[in-house]
């Protein structure tokens, strides 16, 4: 034991949990990707030295909580309208940084008005958009991403288009408007992964401070809990069905 | 000596707004309000005291603005009339939940649905008893003159921060519409965010020496919700004890009562005259705050009058408050007119004979 305290010391440390991460115990789902997008967004604010700057908006969804893991300050929104609230922060207070961290069904169903216009007139935010194509917090109904045929508690049988329409691409909606001067979309499945989104994060944060308008970045994400599956298995039917339908990558960099 | 000008009511809620150091308007255009944005933007006030003015896409982001804008300590408003202040209701409850002050303008309209663009009444119950879901209180002010119009945004900012609470203009289609002469206040500087950060230390100004502020009206724990209601319900209480505001006219050998506000308040001011040419001796009791209603007030001359009238451009909506207030003790009649149509002041006088001095 004596010989492990003797190699935890400052110089030797190569990794080590951000501060601005508070030790609130997550209630996530194990396997979820929220943990992981979380950590990576408290990195990058780190990173910035955002800290006494930065302003959040939290969704309803799963990550509703989300104001309790990051230690900066947050406004809860209702559902959908977090990019109404972002501009809102935004307008007032420009020379803050404000983002907004949303769900499918937030950003794509009940705030789609809400992130198309907000995206239109490139407010100066970022939209951090984690697309697991199923509502996980009220038990896994079907989203507006929920991919044809997938299972879901409002679709038990399998979403059938005929009846629900296909799932909608909103991130290559968002990326046609010229108010966007990045849409990109990430997962955070594997490590080469998770240091592209963070990179991603990055450079939307990097986007604002350079007043260039709305970054959004689209993590496509698991939901084993929803998705009836091991993390593991979720992992390897995102890679096989949903990168199909949602294929990672930029959409937009200017 | 202050500016006097001809304005519309609708335009002297944007011109007070500029000069009492407004930092922010989100609206969405509807008849018979739209005159308050398009004012805002003729003004270009972002060019002189730096207040943000912004159409939103819809009310419910305009409302959502405002939320984001109150949640840094910033004084922010939004107006609309009926169908739009419909849409705003989430956004309000949530204000209220968070502990947000904020200034809702409604210029209303008449009911239901899309209903007419003439003036009505008929949003009282939304504006006092709720509107949207939860227990929470709008203080709501009715102003019955362009003067109140613009007198009453600085008030109802006062109001909204002094309770961390949503403050309601509730006006209508005819204060909102009709020009009169209205002394403007002076040019006040708006609020730096230094003196936010000292006086409102609940604002989401970024985290800098001091703990995270978090706005939010989220609480899964019942207990915790329940202590946080009970919090608002003490809130409320005391607001009921302080701020009820109202104004007599003729009240004092009055054998019957008239209870109007706004618009209908005026067109009574000219029926009090009208009975009292005929012997009827009667008084007005105007309410200025709806919320908190001045129950006492109306109470005490329970005691005095045969007879009160509710008058209001609705199907009778305030007459409930009205009769609660007097426990039984005189008949409370309601009269009005409404779905766009005015009462004349002779229609008012006719009813008060009808209804409480024939029988």
């Amino acid at each position: 034991m004596s010989e492990i305290n003797s190699i935890i010391s400052p110089e030797n440390i190569v990794y080590q949990k951000t501060p601005l991460l508070t030790d609130a115990t997550m209630h996530y789902c194990p396997g979820c990707s929220h943990g992981t997008v979380h950590k990576l967004l408290a990195e990058v604010l780190e990173d910035l030295g955002l800290q006494e700057t930065a302003i959040g908006v939290a969704p309803v969804g799963c990550s509703v909580l989300l104001y309790n893991y990051i230690d900066i300050d947050w406004q809860e929104a209702a559902h959908g309208r977090a990019p109404a609230v972002a501009t809102g922060i935004k307008r007032l207070l420009p020379d803050k940084v404000v983002f907004s961290y949303q769900g499918d069904g937030d950003l794509a169903a009940i705030g789609t008005a809400e992130t198309i216009h907000a995206c239109n007139r490139g407010e100066n935010i970022v939209i951090i958009f984690i697309n697991n194509g199923i509502y996980g917090m009220t038990g896994g109904q079907m989203a507006p991403t929920t991919l044809p045929g997938m299972k879901a508690a409002t679709c038990p049988q399998g979403r059938d288009v005929s009846h629900d329409g296909m799932p909608i691409k909103i991130s290559d909606l968002l990326a046609q408007l010229p108010g966007t001067c990045y849409v990109t979309r990430q997962a955070v499945h594997t490590p080469a992964n998770v240091r592209k989104t963070k990179k991603a994060l990055r450079k939307a944060f990097e986007n604002q401070m350079a007043n260039k308008g709305t970054s959004l970045i689209e993590v496509v994400a698991t939901c084993n809990s929803g998705w009836k599956m091991s993390p593991v298995q979720s992992n390897q039917w995102m890679e096989e069905n949903m990168f199909p339908m949602y294929p990672l990558g930029d959409l937009k960099d200017e | 000596m202050r500016e006097l000008k001809l304005m519309k009511g609708n335009e002297a809620i944007a011109e007070a707004a500029i000069r009492c150091g407004v930092d922010g308007y989100f609206g969405y255009p509807i008849t018979p309000q739209s005159e308050v944005m398009e004012t805002l933007m003729d003004q270009a006030p972002w060019k002189t005291t730096g207040m943000v003015v912004l159409q939103a896409e819809s009310e419910i982001a305009s409302i959502n603005m405002v939320y984001g804008g109150a949640g840094c300590g910033k004084r922010v408003m939004t107006s609309s009339s009926s169908p739009g202040i419909s849409l705003m209701q989430e956004g309000i409850t949530y204000l209220a939940g968070s502990e947000l002050p904020c200034v809702v303008v409604n210029v209303v309209r008449g009911g239901p649905g899309l209903g007419t663009i003439q003036p009505a009444q008929s949003d009282y119950f939304q504006s006092v008893k709720g509107g949207g879901h939860g227990d929470y209180k709008l203080i709501t002010l009715a102003p019955a003159s362009v003067q109140e119009m613009a007198d009453f945004v600085e008030l109802a900012f006062d109001l909204a921060f002094k309770y961390r609470n949503p403050a309601l203009i509730l006006s209508d289609g005819v204060i909102g519409q009709m020009m009169e002469k209205v002394e403007l206040g002076e040019y006040k500087p708006r609020w730096t965010n230094e003196y936010i950060e000292e006086n409102y230390p609940w604002a989401t100004m970024g985290k800098k020496n001091r703990e995270r502020n978090i706005i939010t009206s989220v609480q899964l724990e019942p207990s915790v919700q329940e202590a946080f209601n009970h919090k608002l319900q003490k809130k409320y209480r005391e607001c009921e004890e302080n701020e009820v505001r109202y104004e007599e006219y003729m009240c004092e050998d009055a054998e019957y009562l008239f209870v109007a506000y706004g618009s209908s308040a005026r067109i009574c001011q000219k029926s009090v005259e009208i009975a009292r040419s005929k012997g009827i001796k009667v008084g007005l009791l105007r309410p200025i705050t709806l919320w908190p209603f001045p129950t006492k007030q109306i109470a005490h001359y329970a005691d005095k009058v045969k007879g009160m009238l509710s008058v209001e451009m609705s199907a009778g909506q305030m007459v409930e408050d009205v009769r609660l207030s007097v426990c039984g003790k005189v008949p409370v009649e309601h009269y009005g007119r409404f779905g766009g149509a005015i009462h004349s002041p002779g229609e008012v006088v006719e009813a008060l004979e009808n209804k409480l001095l024939k029988v």
